[in-house]
């Protein structure tokens, strides 16, 4: 951090920081991150479970205090004006955290009181119909589906207008449908200038942010478009898939196949899928030295292929693992 | 930056919090009702059960003249209700057994001569023995032998004035004539009470929070510590209240518990009694790791309070060591302004120490909760 500039006032900047770092009993939980979120933007948070992530986010909210490192979070410094932050920010955390012994209607009012929204029973009158949830105001919290307290949560969160939420795996645990609405709800806040961060480890979400940062172990290890993301990966991705075979021979073939490949020297990733065998080098010509005694073989169609999201983020960790060695 | 012009005050947050803890409470029906059943339970307890001045207690009559004064002192003493006359016997001899073989526990002799001697003025003896194997039983009955003697004489015109030493077992008690128990212990059940319901359910007030998650949410939102303590104690404070009300009630109702003094007086000491034992249950909450814990801790400043405030034993009886320890106890000094106002009728002026003690205690604890609080998850 000898070159530690000094904070960007760009207004369309709204998470800004730098070297955060964070260790509990001695163990570095986040390492050195440094990220940049701007306005309008959904940000996608991705990583393993363990990586962080829950810890980064509880950072900017001003519900942890970093061990080093400095930042801005809508303009304002996250170790001094963590209380100004608060007013503004909306976090929903990963363990559902409103009262469950409150019904849907009080625990909203509960929150547009403490943010000083005027006529918190309005508000919330206008929560539970923008949620849908106008039938269950009156039901305790608790004894809501996954579903519907992921969506009161939300709610909960946006009530007091935020200008940025922060949304620790909101989708963990919740049925297809309801992801699919949920983010359609985010793009609709974002559209709206909402600036938005979520950590999720559902792959298919990256797929619907504006931009993702990957972190393991605590590092942030790539950030950018996805697309960026995988180009900067530079992998080179062939498709194996076994032919004119019955279903247990050619998982057998596929199988010694795998194993055999694992082995050899330009091969960084070996990933089945059903007969069918997903192989990645960071080296392009390292690779094809690696299959080129097995592109005689007849029962074997090989077909060149983009990495996914998926086989970036594996090398990645796998990377960040051997230099953490 | 936000849009958001009005942003709430102090009041309305303190409010938001008050109105959800009050919610909660009603929905938390077991924990309501156990509110409301220790008080009633535990004066009943130890209002009929516990009860530390016996009653009906087996005694043998030998008296030697069958007269006036006799008859007056032996009805006195059967209207006490401490002694169950239940045999007349004709020889110390026989009495002296009677006792030996647990019979009864009692002795009372009126000797020879006892009216003349009295109307004379020449302090005749009236002999009384006692069984003692049960100090506590035979001490009380004992003692509220003489002011009964003494006053059903005094009715009788027998002797001039109370307190003049017109015999020998003359002894001066004021405020509980007849030693009744319940009178001492309702104020001190009062105190006891308040001081356990009130600290356990502060104590677990934060950590509840915590262990539920929710906390994580509530740090996330902008409300100071001190608003969320101040949401917290005050709907305890009306519990508190409510139970005060029960007991000074049924106190007064099963037991005819007194009212000497200023009912506002009563009122005020009480409200600071409660608010106290709030704000330590509070701090508790703060330093606790979990509700396990927080229980823990209100059992272990709970234990002295009971031992060491003079609500099991006579406070100046007390080592000086333990005296220290017992000024540090809030219940020490509510038993004192309590007994006073009602046993006594003190007024302000007598209670302003204990008072400032009250005072003294509550902002030390609020003052350590406010800055224990943790305000990050760290
Ligand atoms: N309060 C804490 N005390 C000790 N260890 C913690 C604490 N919070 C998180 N950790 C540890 O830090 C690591 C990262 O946790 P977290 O940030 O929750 O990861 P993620 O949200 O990405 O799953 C985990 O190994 C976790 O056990
Ligand atoms: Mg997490």
């Amino acid at each position: 951090m000898s070159t530690a500039a000094a904070p960007v006032l760009d207004p369309d900047v709204v998470i800004e920081v730098e070297g955060l770092s964070k260790s509990f009993g001695g163990h570095r939980v986040v390492d050195n991150l440094t990220m940049r979120v701007r306005r309008g933007q959904i940000y996608g948070f991705l990583g393993p479970n363990g990586s962080g992530k829950t810890t980064t986010i509880r950072m900017l909210c001003g519900l942890l205090t970093p061990d080093a490192g400095r930042g801005t979070c809508l303009g304002m410094d996250i170790l001094t004006e963590s209380r100004t932050i608060r007013e503004h920010v909306g976090y929903m955390t990963q363990r559902f955290s409103l009262y469950q012994d409150l019904s849907v209607r009080e625990n909203l009012e509960f929150v547009a009181r403490l943010y000083g929204v005027p006529q918190p029973e309005a508000a919330a009158s206008a929560a539970l119909q923008r949620l849908g949830l106008e039938g269950r105001g009156k039901q305790l919290a608790g004894a809501l589906s996954g579903g519907w307290k992921q969506r009161l949560a939300l709610g909960a969160c946006i009530l007091p207008g935020p200008d940025l939420l922060l949304l620790d795996e909101p989708t963990a645990g919740v049925d297809p449908q309801a992801r699919r609405e949920f983010w359609e709800q985010i793009h609709d806040l974002a559209a709206e200038g909402l600036t938005v961060l979520v950590s999720t480890h559902y792959m298919d979400e990256a797929e619907r942010c504006h931009e993702i940062a990957y972190i393991a172990y605590g590092k942030l290890l790539a950030q950018g478009t996805v697309q960026s993301v995988i180009a900067a990966a530079g992998l080179t991705t062939v498709t194996v898939e076994v032919k004119g075979e019955a279903g247990q021979e050619a998982g057998r073939i596929a199988r010694d196949l795998a194993r055999d490949l694992s082995q050899r020297a330009g091969v960084d990733m070996v990933a089945p899928f059903g007969t069918a065998l997903h192989i990645s080098g960071r080296d392009g010509a390292a690779l094809e030295a690696a299959l080129a005694p097995f592109r005689s073989d007849e029962r074997l169609a090989f077909r060149a292929d983009a990495p996914t999201l998926e086989d970036v983020f594996i090398d990645l960790m796998r990377r960040s693992k051997d230099e953490l060695r | 930056m936000s849009a958001r012009a009005a942003r709430g005050g102090f009041l309305t947050r303190v409010g938001a919090m008050i109105v959800k803890e009050f919610i909660q409470l009603r929905r938390d029906r077991v924990t309501f009702a156990t509110m409301i059943m220790i008080p009633l339970l535990q004066l009943i307890l130890f209002g009929y059960a516990i009860n530390t001045t016996p009653r009906n207690l087996p005694t043998a009559v030998f008296t030697h003249e069958n007269n006036e004064v006799s008859r007056a002192i032996l009805a006195a003493l059967r209207n006490t209700a401490f002694f169950a006359f239940v045999r007349e016997v004709k020889s110390a001899e026989d009495a002296e057994h009677m006792i030996r073989s647990g019979e009864v526990l009692f002795f009372v002799e009126i000797p020879a001569g006892f009216e003349r001697s009295l109307r004379r003025g020449e302090t005749p003896q009236l002999l009384v023995a006692a069984d003692a194997t049960d100090p506590v039983g035979s001490a009380n009955a004992l003692a509220a032998l003489a002011g009964v003697v003494n006053s059903a004489l005094v009715r009788e015109r027998f002797v001039d004035a109370p307190g003049s030493a017109a015999f020998e077992i003359v002894q001066h008690r004021r405020y509980n004539p007849a030693g009744t128990s319940q009178l001492n212990i309702v104020p001190g059940l009062l105190g006891t009470i308040l001081t356990m319901t009130m600290l356990i359910f502060t104590a677990l007030s934060v950590t509840r929070e915590i262990e539920r998650g929710t906390m994580e949410s509530l740090l996330s939102m902008p409300i100071h510590p001190v608003e969320i303590m101040l949401g917290k104690i005050t709907p305890y404070v009306l519990v508190g209240i409510l139970q005060a009300l029960l007991i000074m009630g049924a106190g007064m109702i099963l037991f005819g518990v007194p009212l000497e003094g200023s009912a506002i007086l009563l009122a005020v000491a009480t409200l600071l009694f409660i608010v106290v034992n709030l704000s330590i249950g509070y701090t508790f909450s703060t330093l606790a790791q979990n509700q396990l814990q927080a229980v823990q801790m209100s059992f272990m400043f709970f234990l002295p309070s009971i031992l060491l405030s003079g609500f099991m034993f006579p406070f100046s009886g007390m080592p000086l060591w333990a005296q220290w320890i017992g000024e540090g106890l809030p219940l020490t000094h509510y038993l004192r302004m309590v007994r006073g106002i009602l046993l006594k009728g003190s007024g302000f002026s007598d209670l302003t120490t204990d008072a400032g003690a009250l005072v003294v205690l509550m902002l030390v604890a609020m003052a350590i909760a406010v800055a224990r609080f943790r305000q990050t998850l760290d």
